[in-house]
């Protein structure tokens, strides 16, 4: 791979010494009329596709398209958590694979991001909650998953700020241990990606928002939907040419996939997140309570990163209420009533795509060369990079991967969903 | 927070609500074919601007529907098929009813 600057120790040394300033990341290129490959969406999803067409396929002629800059959406706005403790055998295969990709990441694209091992747990309430755990943990050993029902006290000796008593309101039965779990430096992983993928000759192009996508022979006007080829997109920037247009646009994947005259499975609901002032690290994993539909873990700057479910309504709009921090307040106090003091700093919002299933869309649709890799709901960080992987794949070779095949878009007409809302509805 | 015009109720918090999602036209069970059911069940329009959609009222233990607007969140005067907005006019006797007003 050829790079302008491979980061090193050394390098930062020598640059420190020499007084000498680091080149741009990635170029800033003009935008061409015709591409092999056009990627609408410049998240961990969209950039991953891109660098593995290059890397592995040897498709370079590739522009990702972001309308606003990259990183900006799901990817930017998530609360960093990767794990691979699924509950369907399909979903975990997936997201082990991802995990893998996320170890090796650092080395493979040459940019620190800060992954941090530090186990998950998975706290249960209910008897039926406990049951599941179990039922999960068993899924996950067959597939070599590290991953284990823990009780109380030995839930305390992980994370000893957590109330295991009996004494509370939904007093903790148990917790699935997840050890390979942990976060990683969102924003670090799109960088990667994306200077990794310019190395290639990958371009990408920020504040560029596609209007339209113009197809031929479709059923619908102007040659759109089923029976219909893609050939290319209509831009706030001109107009591009293009036998490949792929759908990694998140919450408003509809809306691109709409200009393809696709219909999709999909709701968009916010998701808020928030996070609290910095304070001495106290948490060393990442806890989550599906009952209590909360997630937390703690920064290495000391702050404690919150999540919680989706919004009750679809909605494009990404305001902070007040329903959310006074929810959020409530559960996190009922498992960890020490930290009732902290004061929080900011809450947001973004957009998550949710299908019936919780399980993704990826893959083919009906109209020839538009791809989707959507359908993400609130779990698409943490499968970033092998969605790239498996996207690249199925759009080299024209067809659908093994691993992503459980995916398809194709499932809600034959009655074959991918059922994962025991593991993914909350459980981060 | 949303305040929700409930038809019956007035204006309610959501958290009084169930959202029971975009409203589509139920094809006829005897009549419709597998993959029209199936996009019935499962395809959304998910649009960024107004939407047609039906909610739950906790409080009244009734359905309605409405138009909101998934940007500004705006809503737009809910038409229910077969009912009319109940308003309680101070100047009629309570036993009067508007016509037509239940479904």
């Amino acid at each position: 791979m050829t790079r302008s600057a491979k980061y090193s120790a050394a390098g930062l040394l020598w640059r420190g010494i020499q007084k000498k300033t680091w080149p741009r990341v990635w170029r800033d290129t003009p935008l061409k009329s015709n591409y092999d490959v056009v990627v609408v969406g410049g998240g961990v999803h969209g950039l991953a596709t891109a660098y593995y067409l290059a890397a592995n396929h040897g498709v370079s002629k590739v522009a990702v398209l972001d309308k606003a800059y990259l990183g900006s959406g799901g990817s930017g706005r998530n609360t960093a958590i990767v794990r691979s403790n699924y509950l369907t055998p399909e979903g975990v295969a997936f997201y082990d694979r991802s995990l893998k990709l996320y170890n090796t990441m650092a080395d493979d694209l040459n940019l620190n991001v800060m992954f941090s091992e530090r186990g998950h747990l998975t706290l249960a309430h209910t008897d039926a909650a406990v049951r599941t755990m179990r039922w999960r943990a068993e899924v996950n050993k067959l597939q070599d998953i590290d991953s284990s029902v823990i009780g109380p006290d030995e839930i305390k000796k992980l994370a000893p700020s957590l109330d295991t008593s009996s004494n509370s309101r939904y007093p903790i039965l148990a917790a699935l241990y997840h050890p390979p779990g942990g976060t990683i430096r969102h924003d670090a992983v799109v960088w990667a990606y994306a200077r990794a993928a310019d190395a290639l000759g990958v371009e990408m192009h920020q504040q560029v928002e596609v209007t339209d996508i113009t197809c031929a022979g479709g059923n619908e006007q102007h040659g759109k939907g089923a029976g219909g080829k893609v050939t290319g997109v209509q831009t706030s920037r001109g107009n591009i040419s293009a036998p490949v247009v792929v759908n990694c646009t998140a919450g408003w994947a509809s809306l691109i996939a709409a200009m393809a005259g696709v219909r999709l499975p999909i709701t968009t609901h916010p998701l808020q997140a928030a996070v609290t002032e910095p304070v001495k690290v106290f948490l060393p994993t990442v806890v989550v309570s599906g009952s209590l539909h909360v997630y937390v873990s703690q920064t290495d700057r000391g702050e404690l990163v919150f999540g919680a479910s989706v919004d009750p309504f679809a909605t494009y709009d990404m305001s902070g209420t007040l329903d959310f921090t006074e929810e959020l307040a409530g559960h996190v106090l009922e498992l960890m009533p020490g930290i009732s003091q902290m004061r929080l700093l900011r809450q947001w919002a973004g957009l998550c795509d949710i299908t019936p299933d919780y399980s993704p869309v990826m893959g083919s649709t009906p109209v020839e060369g538009f791809y989707c890799d959507v359908g993400w709901g609130t779990y698409g960080f943490k499968a970033g990079p092998v969605s790239g992987e498996q996207m690249a794949k199925c759009i080299a070779e024209q067809a659908m991967p093994e691993l992503i095949a459980p995916f398809a878009l194709s499932r809600f007409e034959q009655g074959r969903l991918v059922g994962e809302k025991g593991a993914a509805a909350v459980g981060h | 927070m949303l305040l929700i015009p409930c038809p019956y109720c007035g204006p309610r918090n959501s958290a009084d609500m169930t959202y029971r999602g975009e409203a589509a036209t139920r094809p006829d069970p005897a009549t419709t074919t597998p993959n029209e059911w199936r996009d019935y069940l499962y395809l959304k329009n998910n649009p960024a601007g107004w939407l047609k959609e039906n909610w739950y009222c906790n409080g009244c233990r009734r359905f309605f529907s409405l138009e909101r607007n998934t940007i500004t969140l705006e809503f737009r005067q809910p038409t229910l098929p077969g009912s009319v907005v109940r308003t309680i006019d101070q100047t009629q006797p309570t036993t009067t009813e508007q016509q037509g007003s239940e479904s």
